[in-house]
């Protein structure tokens, strides 16, 4: 028995060395990156190639038709010194803040009403959508309209109302125009803040809420310490989505005032375009681009303390 | 504690009467149970106990006062409901203090009555978990305990061991019978579960359909049901039904399916051919010489009994007997009810015919 097991046989038939092809086709490893590489393969050439490349043409003299050289950091030591420049980063600040704190208020109010009982329920969930449904540009070109120096319909309202001699100059006065833009901005935004809101609020159990009337909340203590903790993650999630959005708007204010007048609605994005396509200055304006990330940056880090599980959420669920 | 009246109450969805005139009076200090099946309108009338639900007419009081119109909160009754309601993003003891709060006690006064109500529950040392890390019995005790903790003059329990597998539930059922003989509360608990029903309450109101069956002591109910509803309802496994004719030809009988003979202690005054249901619970059938010959289908044994399915005159029947017996399918035995605890109902009306 032990001579058997001690005396090593020769293999009677060589093994074939798997080819590299084959492995490749066969490994389970290689099997999951095939299986990946779609997605990769889409993130790379429509995410991260276009993101590199903007940074790098920032660091670079290109303009459009002519390849640039690499010029270090030229580009953002010309910006620091542009007083256009540090105007379009006030102006974004200003736009994101106030049209995001809006948004949030009168989402929340918005998806409050539409989760109490009334008659049409479906029906007026609906017509909250319409604005997220009709195509930016054209609802920039109504307010355009809107807000026209000679044809507004507010003007002509408020003229026959007697309230006002003259028509509001709206798109030509500084505050005027970045009041309009920003209105024309919050009545973009606001479907999706009060729909995300009201599927939050859905989840919300019935029966908590009766528990709490029964506990003796009023109306509006019901709201503060229930609706309103239950619903913090959703609106984490939500207001980031609208601070990325808003920050880095460009259409709406491309069709309505082109970053006029003197400049006063002129965001990142609107600059950014102008400097990189209509001027030419591709490197100039991917380095106006490219300012932008440390502000979504810091919009992502807020976002992303406030999307931390609670300690509530965390823990076992056995229902 | 207070007292509790129910008074002819009745409620509407719309058009669709779902309560038909119900009055059930509660005394200070018992545990009622409303029990019936799906439907019956046993939560709803709890709902509008609690002030949940509006009465559409009729009155409720709590002690001398007319609730009807009076607010939830100034009903000063606690709810315990069937998924509990615990709010998530409250610790234990912030749950159980969140009614205080709201009536704007100071910290001391919620922190004191919170460990009290604890104590009682065996809760303090999970006061600081979240809901979510608590077991479902441990959730159903923080229920109870943010009732407790309001000290209310009644107590409403909508289906509270429901969510509980079937071990937890009878611990559950044990403790919350416990906590009711200590702190004597008047209680009001709906539940579907005929057993629950039996164990806990010092009264039982069967409804069906919105309307009261029969209420009673549990015991009463199981030896006297008024009506083939309350019979076939109380008791486990259920009633047997069998339909023939009272017969009185010298010694009453009643003759069953194909002319089975089954015993009757005494027949109700002229009831001679007269149709009715023959009922029997399951455990007083005995075996005897003189009993009506049946074939075994079924034995189930339990351990401490044995069920027997049995067809009596080509009717399916189940007898229990504490007794081990070694019955193979297809056997022959002789079942015979005891005649002193039978029961006959009228054949149209479901009504009790013998006192």
């Amino acid at each position: 028995m032990a001579d058997i097991a001690l005396a090593p046989r020769r293999a009677k038939t060589e093994i074939r060395e798997a080819t590299a092809w084959e492995q490749l086709r066969h490994n389970r490893n290689w099997l999951g990156f095939w299986f990946m590489l779609p997605a990769m393969a889409f993130l790379i050439f429509f995410l991260a190639y276009p993101l590199g490349l903007g940074i790098w043409l920032s660091f670079t003299d290109t303009r459009i038709g002519r390849v640039g050289h690499f010029i270090g950091t030229e580009n953002y030591e010309w910006l620091w010194d542009d007083a256009i420049f540090w105007l379009s980063v006030f102006n974004t600040l200003i736009y994101t803040f106030i049209a995001s704190a809006i948004k949030f208020a009168v989402g929340l109010y918005l998806a409050l009403l539409l989760n109490e009982r009334m008659p049409f329920k479906a029906l007026l969930r609906a017509a909250v959508l319409i604005p997220f449904i009709v195509p930016t540009v054209l609802s920039a070109l109504a307010f355009w309209w809107i807000f026209d120096s000679q044809f507004s319909i507010i003007s002509w309202s408020l003229k026959h109302l007697g309230l006002i001699t003259q028509n509001i100059n709206f798109l030509g006065d500084t505050t005027w125009a970045r009041i309009c833009v920003i209105f024309a901005n919050i009545w973009r935004g606001v479907p999706f803040v009060a729909i995300t809101l009201l599927a939050g609020l859905q989840t919300v159990q019935p029966s908590l809420y009766e528990a709490a009337t029964l506990d003796g909340a009023s109306r509006w203590q019901m709201f503060r310490f229930i609706t309103y903790p239950l619903l913090t993650p959703i609106i984490a999630v939500v207001m980031t989505f609208s601070v990325l959005f808003t920050f880095t708007d460009f259409q709406l204010i491309w069709a309505m005032t082109r970053g006029g007048p003197v400049n006063a609605t002129h965001l990142m994005a609107t600059l950014s375009y102008q400097r990189a396509i209509i001027a030419g200055q591709l490197g100039e304006g991917a380095a106006i681009s490219s300012a932008m990330i440390p502000f979504l940056l810091a919009a992502i880090m807020v976002s992303w303390f406030g999307l931390q599980r609670r300690k509530w959420q965390q823990g076992e669920s056995n229902d | 504690m207070s007292s509790v009246q129910i008074r002819d109450v009745r409620k509407s969805f719309g058009n669709f009467e779902v309560l038909h005139g119900v009055t059930i009076p509660i005394e200070d200090g018992e545990f009622v149970v409303l029990v019936g099946p799906s439907g019956c309108g046993k939560s709803t009338l709890l709902r509008m106990l609690a002030g949940l639900e509006n009465i559409t007419s009729g009155t409720i009081s709590i002690g001398d006062r007319v609730v009807n119109n009076v607010q939830p909160k100034e009903r000063d009754i606690a709810m315990v409901f069937q998924n509990y309601a615990l709010y998530p993003h409250m610790t234990v003891a912030d749950n159980m203090g969140f009614s205080l709060k709201l009536r704007g006690a100071k910290p001391e006064e919620i922190s004191t009555g919170v460990k009290r109500a604890a104590e009682i529950l065996a809760l303090t040392p999970l006061l600081d978990r979240y809901p979510r890390q608590l077991s479902g019995g441990q959730r159903q005790r923080v229920a109870m305990g943010r009732a407790i903790v309001r000290d209310p003059q009644v107590f409403l329990f909508d289906e509270p061991l429901s969510n509980l597998d079937a071990k937890l539930r009878v611990a559950m059922r044990t403790e919350i019978k416990e906590l009711h003989q200590r702190l004597r509360t008047t209680t009001v608990y709906v539940t579907h579960d005929q057993i629950e029903a039996m164990t806990m309450a010092d009264k039982i109101v069967v409804m069906h359909d919105g309307i009261v069956e029969q209420m009673g002591s549990p015991l009463e109910l199981y030896d006297k049901p008024e009506n083939q509803f309350v019979a076939g309802f109380i008791g486990s496994p259920a009633m047997n039904f069998l339909k023939g004719q009272v017969k009185v030809n010298g010694a009453a009988y009643f003759e069953g399916p194909n002319g089975v003979k089954l015993p009757l202690a005494s027949a109700p005054a002229n009831s001679d051919g007269k149709p009715a249901v023959y009922g029997v619970r399951p455990e007083h059938f005995t075996i005897a010489d003189d009993g009506a010959e049946a074939e075994i289908v079924v034995v189930e044994p339990t351990g401490s009994e044995t069920q027997v399915f049995a067809k009596l005159g080509g009717e399916q029947v189940v007898a229990v007997f504490r007794e081990r017996h070694l019955f193979n399918p297809g056997d022959k035995v002789r079942l015979k009810p005891d005649p002193g605890l039978v029961h006959l109902f009228d054949d149209s009306t479901g009504k009790r015919l013998n006192s």
